[in-house]
């Protein structure tokens, strides 16, 4: 296949994850590719790179679907033409076993600390016929990868390692753990003669954060762009709404310059709406992490709305809202939450009828048509009753309600997940990734009359 | 100067006017050039996105016309301003019975436009770098504005018709991210990510701008930066930052970086009270100093 032809199958493959490639992209990538040696591969990836991603997050699956790419592409060639590697690959497996494990290991923590990637692929593929099980391993990749590292002694920082050396930063590891990878899948290519299934992008890397607390650094950055953003909304509605409702008593008084006729029109400006907001936050152990995020970015955003109340339930519920008040840092909000979610949690099952009859002898009489009733939470019952009754009181008292399920909408409905008891209340939100995030927080802030 | 003719020579001449380029910026550098595509350059605040313009004005040997962005900006600001003054003069001065036609023809004139700095970029008889700086405090208006310069090359001013660049400028659009910019302004420009660089690059650039910085307390600045980075601020220390400090430790006579120089020095690098805070605790530790008695 030609170099053009490649590229534009790149294109495919970009736009198969995601990332808008217009023609005029892929032109402009053929007119940088004529100005930069085709065969130095840096200058190649970044032509490509500069023409085709123009976000941080298309650079980030360029990056993927390049290397997945280009790698698949030349063994298709390889294959094709058979060519193989020097030798017969069970040669070099039977050699391995000469080879002196201590040594390697030494020779491999150089090469990764001075992040050598030549050196780093031939230390992988050694270390692949050292340890490779005679070349037939689990059959899941990221299992042998791992036993091979483990097998050579290769920690990241943290821990320290046993002969006192320095130890070696988790990403320098994640790089060596790369090119194993790449070796063993090119391994199997050989052996069975053919490609594996392309498989799309894991879609989970790009969603919100899951683990309990992983990378407070990364969140707080979501919180901070989505305030920028939302900070900014408003700007380009202005110009397209400005002739929304003539304010009539500016504009008589502006007529007065006139001689009493209304000459120029004054309109009454365009406020954003400033909602007041429950926020029903589930923090049963499936959901903490989601909740815990949603309920930051909403007070890190609190002067956005005219009032705001949260609650987190297990079992039971317990207000929340001066916990946020009070502390500042991501931490400490999370832990005094580990703390409440202790008084909301019995038996730790959540147990929604309950939660709905509480919430409204908590609150039934604060609840007016311009509150916004915000519920986040798997709607997953443990068998109890729903109570969508009682749901659909609270609903019945407030202007909106909106749910939003943290779960990925494929999910929904099975085993004791019972959105459809509480559908017809309330307007469903899928929210899962911190796109979904920003998107329900724009539509929960746009000014009225939108 | 010519046209850079490779990727290398963009390089080694960003270097020679004091700008250390990434293995991408040089190459996205050499490519606007080329191909005469404007650059949309993104990145955190203090990665050196404007000294890219500043740097490739002066190797290019052209002139460096900026128009800083900010919300409201406009047209007249931005492109050109009929000067109502001189046109009024003008009226007045002709004598009466001087025809209508006449006196239009006269005002409307290149003699009575106001050039701003897209109109000088473009108007130019010598080649410019134009450098749209913070392109994301615009409104989109004023986006869907340029896209006629940034495609064409072109201006059209109601008047007087269509305005043609007569030479071809080197267009850096910067932008912090702050807000979304339209795809169509997007697909016209390349696009290039600046990030933090990496410790040995970040090195280099120390010890360009502070050369007379000893060698170990470069190398402990740049670890303490990075080390400083990882945590979680709401504004992490920038390469201008890193340059301040060394050239600071530098006045101070400092030949290594302890407590108290750690201490006296910080608030060069960290600018928010509650990060002061967080730094002092957490990168004392890591130092391995002990932490100050309470």
């Amino acid at each position: 296949m030609s170099l053009p032809a490649r590229i534009v199958d790149f294109g495919e493959a970009l736009r198969a994850e995601g990332v808008a490639v217009g023609t005029s992209e892929l032109l402009d990538a053929f007119a940088a590719l004529d100005e930069v040696p085709w065969t130095d591969r840096p200058a190649f990836r970044e032509a490509l790179a500069a023409t085709l991603a123009k976000s941080p997050d298309d650079r980030r699956v360029f990056e993927l679907v390049f290397e997945r790419f280009f790698f698949r592409a030349a063994e298709e060639q390889a294959m094709a033409r058979d060519v193989r590697e020097q030798g017969d690959a069970e040669a070099g497996i039977t050699g391995g076993e000469q080879i002196d494990l201590d040594n390697l290991r030494e020779q491999a923590i150089q090469a990764i600390r001075d992040g050598d990637e030549s050196a780093m692929r031939d230390l992988a593929r050694l270390a692949i016929a050292a340890l490779g099980r005679r070349g037939e391993g689990s059959g899941v990749l990221g299992v042998d990868v791992q036993r091979i590292r483990r097998a050579l002694d290769l920690r990241s920082d943290g821990q320290r390692r046993d002969d006192g050396g320095e130890p070696l930063a988790r990403d320098q590891i994640r790089r060596f753990e790369q090119q194993l990878r790449r070796e063993l899948e090119r391994a199997q290519i050989e052996r069975t003669q053919e490609l594996p299934p392309a498989r799309p992008l894991n879609e989970l890397d790009r969603a919100l954060p899951s683990g309990p607390l992983q990378d407070l650094a990364a969140v707080h950055r979501v919180v901070m762009q989505l305030k920028r953003r939302l900070a900014t909304q408003g700007h380009e509605a202005r110009g397209r709404r400005r002739h929304a409702h003539v304010d009539v008593r500016r504009t008589m008084r502006a007529s007065l310059q006139t001689g009493g006729v209304p000459v120029v029109l004054k309109f009454r400006p365009q406020r954003p709406r400033r909602p007041e907001l429950y926020v029903l936050c589930d923090v049963s152990t499936s959901v903490t992490s989601a909740s815990v995020f949603f309920l930051s970015v909403l007070h890190a955003l609190h002067d956005s709305f005219r009032k705001m109340r949260s609650f987190v339930f297990v079992e039971r519920i317990s207000e929340v809202t001066d916990v946020f008040a009070r502390e500042r840092s991501f931490k400490a909000v999370s832990e005094a939450i580990g703390r409440d979610a202790g008084v909301a949690d019995v038996s730790g099952y959540t147990d929604y009828g309950r939660v709905w009859r509480e919430f409204l002898s908590l609150v039934e009489d604060d609840l007016h048509p311009r509150a916004t009733v915000i519920v986040l939470g798997d709607a997953r019952t443990n068998g109890r009753d729903p109570r969508a009754d009682a749901f659909a009181r609270i609903a019945a008292h407030a202007g909106r309600t909106f749910w939003l399920n943290p779960e990925p909408r494929l999910y929904w409905n099975y085993g004791d997940s019972v959105v459809r008891a509480y559908a017809p209340f309330c307007e469903l939100h899928e929210c899962w990734t911190t796109r979904q995030l920003e998107d329900f927080v724009k539509a929960l802030t746009r000014p009225q009359h939108a | 100067m010519p046209d850079p003719t490779s990727v290398p020579d963009v390089d080694a001449g960003l270097r020679s006017v004091g700008y250390l380029p990434g293995e991408s910026t040089a190459l996205v550098a050499y490519l606007a050039a080329r191909l005469g595509k404007p650059v949309l350059v993104e990145g955190p605040a203090g990665v050196g996105k404007t000294e890219l313009a500043k740097a490739l004005s002066s190797y290019l040997g052209r002139v460096l016309v900026r128009l800083q962005c900010y919300e409201g900006l406009d047209e007249a600001k931005a492109l050109y301003e009929w000067n109502y003054r001189k046109q009024l003069l003008r009226i007045q001065a002709e004598a009466a019975g001087t025809g209508w036609d006449a006196v239009q023809d006269d005002i409307f004139g290149e003699e009575f436009l106001l050039a701003r700095p897209l109109m000088v970029a473009i108007a130019s008889t010598e080649p410019v770098v134009l450098l749209i700086d913070e392109i994301d405090k615009t409104d989109q208006e004023f986006e869907a504005m340029l896209l006629e310069l940034l495609s064409d090359f072109q201006i059209s001013i109601p008047e007087l018709g269509r305005i043609e660049a007569r030479t071809h400028p080197v267009v850096l659009l910067t932008s912090n991210n702050s807000r979304e910019l339209t795809e169509a302004l997007k697909r016209r420009c390349l696009y290039l990510w600046l990030d933090y660089p990496s410790r040995e690059h970040e090195l280099e650039i120390v010890r360009l701008h502070a050369p007379a910085l000893p060698e170990a307390v470069a190398a402990k600045l740049v670890d303490v930066i990075a080390q400083v980075r990882e945590l979680d601020l709401k504004k992490p220390p920038s390469i201008a930052e890193s340059i301040d400090w060394a050239r600071a430790l530098l006045l101070l006579g400092a030949d290594e970086i302890d407590e108290d120089v750690f201490r006296a020095t910080m608030s060069i690098i960290v600018k928010h009270r509650t990060d002061l805070d967080v730094v002092a605790e957490r990168v004392g530790v890591r130092l391995g100093l002990a932490p100050r008695p309470a």
